[in-house]
């Protein structure tokens, strides 16, 4: 700290002593409210650990987690299936391909997700004659398959055009560099352009994760006990507030921690890009 | 077709009426909530741009918060938490009552709440693009540091901000369908009430998905609009 100018041989002044500004002061009151609220809040649920409340409905928290996991996970790894096609399509040069794909991405993701459930669930009691013709009744009367239905619909839009957004961020020289070398267009495209488009798309994909998380919780609304669809029930039977807190606190921890480990994993994966 | 042309109609044999009186519920909803999260979200976005520790670490908390629940829960937590805090605040005055909170303006706090968290995210991008100099030169002219920041700053501030914030504005839009789980009669909830009723609901449902796709169709090119006035004074140069 206190190096000396090579010049002059002096040592560095002193650096001007803090002040109590008002933006300290300001900031020194908003933390020592979260402190409090925090302590309170930690001090609440420390006395509601062994609250009958707790001792009757933490089962069913846990079991509400799994299926908000299981919700997720398989909407995800279906939208992701179903986003390359409509990527491609997107960015096809024919326009029979790419409008039905652009009207596709822009419907989905220009229209509410509880509006696009309440669409698939209930909207397909419309079609019930032809779809029991068909065998797909069973399908759409399940709740269930209605979410995941919905949502790997919806991802798969969102998702398509972070694959889009990524692949085209890749320069024109890669292509050009792989052409020169004598590779084929699809090798090049899974060997070359895609290791370095999904570098690119960790961040989008870790976003779309996090907001798929957050938004299963409109599963709740048509009958699905996720978490959140346990912690209305909860609620609902015992009108005890903390059914929310604990939910809130479950659904900070998840989101958090999965956002701390994407960027632990984004940061060991792109090392190579640092300078 | 003729049929579902009947339903969709104004007067008694449609829904047409009812339907528009959701939309106009989902709209104000929206434009009510607006000014609230854009002046709460500059604010936190001045606080985590600020030099003092403390102030930076409260505001990146609020953030963390807001942006880490569900929406659908943030709502709960606003309907019922103030309602259930309200009659135990009056609970300990010494009046019993049941006290509804109005699902209108729960959902206005809790979107508001969700809206400024990204905004200040938005806003705080574009601060990092103002350079130095900026302030250097407000100074210079002996403003002060209120003047600097709103005379100088916040015009190129809102023009840096205006792309994320637009996508916000969307989002908000769509946002609002989740405030009719609390019973506010928006458009949503209307569509659900003529589906249930004619049992058509693939009908209602579509119809309901399409009045957003226009509502984010007619945002978007406001949107475009208002950028174009913003870098109106790029084109010159």
């Amino acid at each position: 700290m206190t190096a000396a100018n090579p010049e002059t041989s002096l040592p560095r002044p002193p650096s001007p002593p803090r002040t109590w500004s008002n933006t300290r002061i300001l900031g020194h009151v908003l933390m020592a409210l979260w402190i409090i609220s925090g302590v309170s809040l930690v001090f609440y649920l420390g006395s509601n650990v062994a609250s009958p409340f707790v001792q009757k409905y933490w089962p069913k928290y846990i079991e509400g987690f799994l299926v908000t996991l299981q919700i997720v996970g398989v909407s995800l790894l279906l939208g992701a299936l179903l986003s390359v096609p409509i990527a491609m399509a997107r960015g096809s040069r024919w326009k029979i391909f790419s409008w039905p794909a652009y009207g596709y991405v822009y419907f989905f993701r220009g229209t509410p997700l509880l509006a696009q459930t309440f669409l698939i669930y209930y909207g397909a009691g419309t079609f019930r004659p032809e779809l029991e013709a068909v065998g797909l009744w069973g399908f759409f009367r399940d709740a269930w398959f209605c979410v995941i239905f919905a949502f790997s619909l919806n991802t798969a839009a969102y998702q398509a055009e972070i694959l889009r957004g990524a692949v085209l961020n890749v320069s024109r020289g890669q292509w050009e560099g792989a052409a020169a070398l004598g590779i084929s267009k699809p090798v090049t495209f899974f060997k070359v352009i895609l290791p370095q488009a999904l570098m690119v798309a960790l961040r989008p994909y870790g976003n779309e994760i996090i907001l798929m998380i957050k938004g299963s919780a409109i599963a709740s609304i048509i009958t699905i006990y996720d978490l959140m669809g346990e912690t209305r029930r909860a609620y609902s039977r015992s009108y005890d507030f903390q059914a929310y807190i604990w939910a809130a606190v479950a659904y900070l921890l998840i989101v958090e921690t999965l956002r701390r480990v994407w960027d632990k994993i984004e940061a060991r994966l792109t090392r190579h890009l640092k300078r | 077709m003729n049929e579902a042309l009947t339903l969709l109609s104004f007067g008694d044999q449609g829904w047409g009426d009812t339907i528009a009186f959701g939309v106009l519920v989902t709209v104000s909803l929206a434009i009510a909530t607006l000014p609230f999260g854009l002046i709460l979200g500059f604010l936190i976005a001045l606080a985590k741009n600020s030099s003092e520790p403390s102030l930076k670490l409260a505001a990146n908390i609020y953030t963390t918060i807001f942006r880490g629940l569900p929406e659908l829960l943030t709502l709960f937590l606003v309907y019922f938490g103030v309602q259930i805090g309200l009659q135990q605040g009056l609970k300990l005055l010494g009046f019993e009552t049941y006290i509804e909170v109005n699902s209108f303006v729960a959902g206005m706090v809790a979107l508001a709440l969700v809206f400024s968290s990204y905004a200040s995210e938005a806003f705080l991008s574009a601060f990092k693009g103002i350079p130095q100099g900026q302030y250097e030169g407000g100074y210079a002219l002996g403003l002060s540091k209120y003047q600097t920041l709103t005379l100088v700053v916040l015009p190129q501030l809102i023009r840096l901000a205006l792309p994320a914030l637009g996508n916000l504005w969307l989002i908000l839009l769509k946002e609002t369908s989740l405030v009719s789980v609390i019973g506010l009669s928006d458009l949503i909830r209307e569509s659900g009430i003529a589906a249930r009723v004619t049992k058509e609901p693939f009908l209602f449902f579509g119809i309901a998905c399409l009045i957003y796709l226009v509502l984010a169709i007619i945002s978007s090119t406001g949107l475009a609009r208002i950028e174009r006035w913003s870098k109106r004074g790029d084109v010159s140069r």
